[in-house]
């Protein structure tokens, strides 16, 4: 368990760089509440993105992207709605993104980002 | 976003339509969706294809994939699309060279190791595709016989979808090692060749020349056939004896059947078949067997199976009446049309008839000697269970007795006899049977009908000039007269009548030849 939760952090600090390389800032990080845990917020222009990242070691579990089903996309819109509540900004302009890192056990990582996935 | 197409072809019956697969990649999730009015074998190729391609070295892309098969509209079913719908989500991701996809027609179910498994009814998709214009089929390498057998489009055999891939241009990076050890079993895997049942030779027929000539007569025009007569009376050798006296088949009406045959899932072999088929199907058979059915995919039944051979009914009476009057339609117009709620299928069935029947149910025999005890009307009812206007149609009707003991003496004394006329083989009937076709073909030329059985009978007396002559139908007329006979019991005899002139390479039939025409028709020969 702890190597898992170890992997999660090295992917979600490999894909905030992958974005803030592509202009955006992180503004907020594993923000939970009682619904669950957002993993990355970052402002891309004026817009919030709540980016979920999958980070896998190799091929036998599937793709990371594969991980993400209705019901967790669900559960992100939940997430994002409450970000926002929370942090007063009911009419900010919002994306759900999804972060896939390929991280095997040697050489560099592979990032792969979708856009506005619900 | 990327949209790559290819075809595929969809049946209906034995009838093909050109399918466009295109597929588009969106940068979503990953999900696969298939569109365009799949049936549930068509729509679980999602599962085949994700996995054939993973293990083929070749993945789909992790994003969402829709795959539309158009037109929409054409009810599609089967597993023949997975390979046309692999290879246009490949081209869509880029594995693949795109151009070279949209080229060629795909047809082949996949494995989930990325093998391709042959499947049904190659032969009429690769035709319809060859008629629709295409140039270059792509099908699973244990149908590649089949598929080659139709003229005029190259077939490009692939055994795995990696080689499919390969072919098309790609380069799948991965060594999948695997693959190539199942290539071998694939090949296992392909339907062996067509193993033609022996016929049996017409020379094993003792019962003297009567039934001989009746089969020849049948064989030489094309005529319907009845045999009654007891049990052991070899009613089934006679018939099966049958397809083995009828002439080759063309190489049109080759290809169809064979094209059914693959149809039904039946082998057909390297090469095509000319021998005509024989179709005999239980008495138990259903309407849907005897013609064909099916709610997806419909498939041809015994009678389109038989088409341009025999359909050999034993125990004829037993036969359910309703499946019996299902033959009434393709005997009169020589196609089965099926309906259903989304499709119209339309097979040939342009089959010769012949039935059998036991004289009585308790099938005692010729007299009550042989210990039938069953009072006229039960064998009245008994037969009439093969309904009238069914067996209007039949033009010669044949009463076949047990072998005698006397009989079968004779045929050893003749055996023994040097001397003695040979008995006839079915390679020199066929010969006979070919003559008297060619002689009516010859006189037919020009008309859509090429054996005597096919002409119709206004034809016949009005335009054709075919009505040997009052004299030589003198009883004819009087059976008409009588009402011993019908019209259309009429014209029938006149054709058997020219049968039998054919076969006796007589200029026009005579007054024996109509004579024999009519105690044929009538069953008053025995």
């Amino acid at each position: 368990m702890a190597h898992n939760i170890e992997l999660g952090r090295r992917g979600e600090q490999v894909a905030a760089d992958h974005l803030v390389a592509r202009g955006m800032r992180v503004v907020d990080r594993n923000w939970r509440c009682a619904h669950g845990e957002l993993d990355l917020v970052l402002h891309d222009g004026d817009c919030t993105v709540f980016a979920e990242v999958k980070t896998r070691t190799g091929p036998s579990f599937g793709h990371p992207f594969e991980a993400i089903t209705p019901l967790k996309l669900a559960r992100l819109r939940r997430l994002a709605i409450a970000w926002c509540e929370a942090h007063d900004r009911p009419t900010a302009r919002i994306r759900i993104d999804a972060v896939a890192v390929h991280a095997p056990a040697s050489g560099p990582a592979i990032v792969e980002h979708l856009e506005g996935i619900g | 976003m990327a949209v790559a197409r290819t075809r595929a072809i969809a049946l209906v019956g034995l009838s093909g339509s050109v399918v466009e697969v295109e597929a588009d990649l969106s940068s979503q999730l990953p999900a696969f969706v298939i569109i365009g009015l799949p049936d549930t074998a068509l729509g679980e190729a999602r599962e085949r294809v994700r996995s054939a391609a993973g293990n083929a070295g070749c993945p789909l892309p992790a994003r969402r994939l829709t795959v539309n098969l158009s037109p929409a509209s054409l009810p599609k079913h089967g597993s023949a699309f997975d390979l046309a719908i692999a290879l246009s989500c490949l081209a869509a991701a880029g594995t693949v060279d795109a151009d070279s996809v949209a080229r060629v027609v795909h047809l082949g179910e996949l494995g989930l190791d990325g093998r391709l498994r042959p499947t049904h009814g190659i032969l009429p998709a690769v035709l319809a595709a060859a008629r629709a214009g295409h140039e270059r089929v792509m099908v699973p390498s244990a149908n590649a016989a089949e598929a080659r057998l139709v003229p005029g489009i190259e077939v490009v055999p692939v055994a795995t979808l990696r080689e499919a891939v390969e072919r098309h241009g790609g380069d799948p990076g991965i060594e999948a090692a695997r693959i190539g050890a199942t290539v071998d079993e694939g090949e296992a895997h392909a339907i062996p060749a067509s193993t033609e049942s022996p016929e049996g030779d017409l020379a094993d027929v003792i019962g003297g020349d009567e039934p001989i000539q009746a089969l020849l007569i049948a064989a030489a025009g094309g005529h319907h056939l009845l045999l009654a007569g007891p049990p052991g009376a070899g009613k089934t050798m006679l018939a099966s004896r049958l397809p083995g006296i009828l002439p080759d088949l063309s190489p049109e009406a080759a290809l169809e059947v064979a094209s059914l045959r693959s149809l039904a899932g039946h082998p057909i072999g390297e090469t095509l078949s000319v021998r005509p088929p024989f179709e005999a199907p239980h008495h138990t058979a259903s309407a849907a067997a005897m013609v064909g059915g099916g709610s997806r995919g419909i498939r041809p039944g015994a009678a389109a199976r038989a088409s341009h051979g025999v359909l050999f009914l034993d125990e004829a009476p037993e036969f359910p009446a309703s499946v019996l009057d299902a033959l009434r339609q393709p005997l009169e117009s020589g196609r089965i049309s099926i309906h259903r709620a989304n499709a119209v299928a339309t097979f040939p069935a342009r089959f010769q008839l012949v039935l059998a029947a036991n004289p009585c149910p308790c099938g005692g025999g010729d007299s009550p000697d042989d210990g039938c005890a069953c009072p006229p009307a039960t064998k009245r009812r008994y037969f009439a269970r093969i309904s009238g206007p069914l067996l209007d149609r039949v033009d010669l009707r044949l009463f076949v007795h047990r072998v005698t003991p006397s009989r079968l003496n004779m045929e050893r004394d003749r055996a023994d006899d040097p001397g003695a006329a040979p008995v006839m083989t079915s390679e020199e009937a066929r010969r006979i049977v070919v003559r008297a076709r060619d002689a009516a073909a010859r006189r037919l030329a020009g008309t859509p009908w090429r054996t005597n059985a096919e002409m119709p009978g206004p034809w016949l007396r009005g335009d054709g000039a075919l009505h040997p002559g009052s004299v030589a139908t003198r009883a004819l007329d009087r059976s008409l007269e009588r009402g011993s006979i019908t019209m259309r019991g009429y014209d029938r005899v006149l054709k058997v009548a020219w049968t039998i002139a054919d076969l006796e390479e007589a200029e026009r039939p005579n007054a024996e030849h109509v004579g024999r025409a009519l105690a044929m028709r009538l069953g008053t020969s025995a």
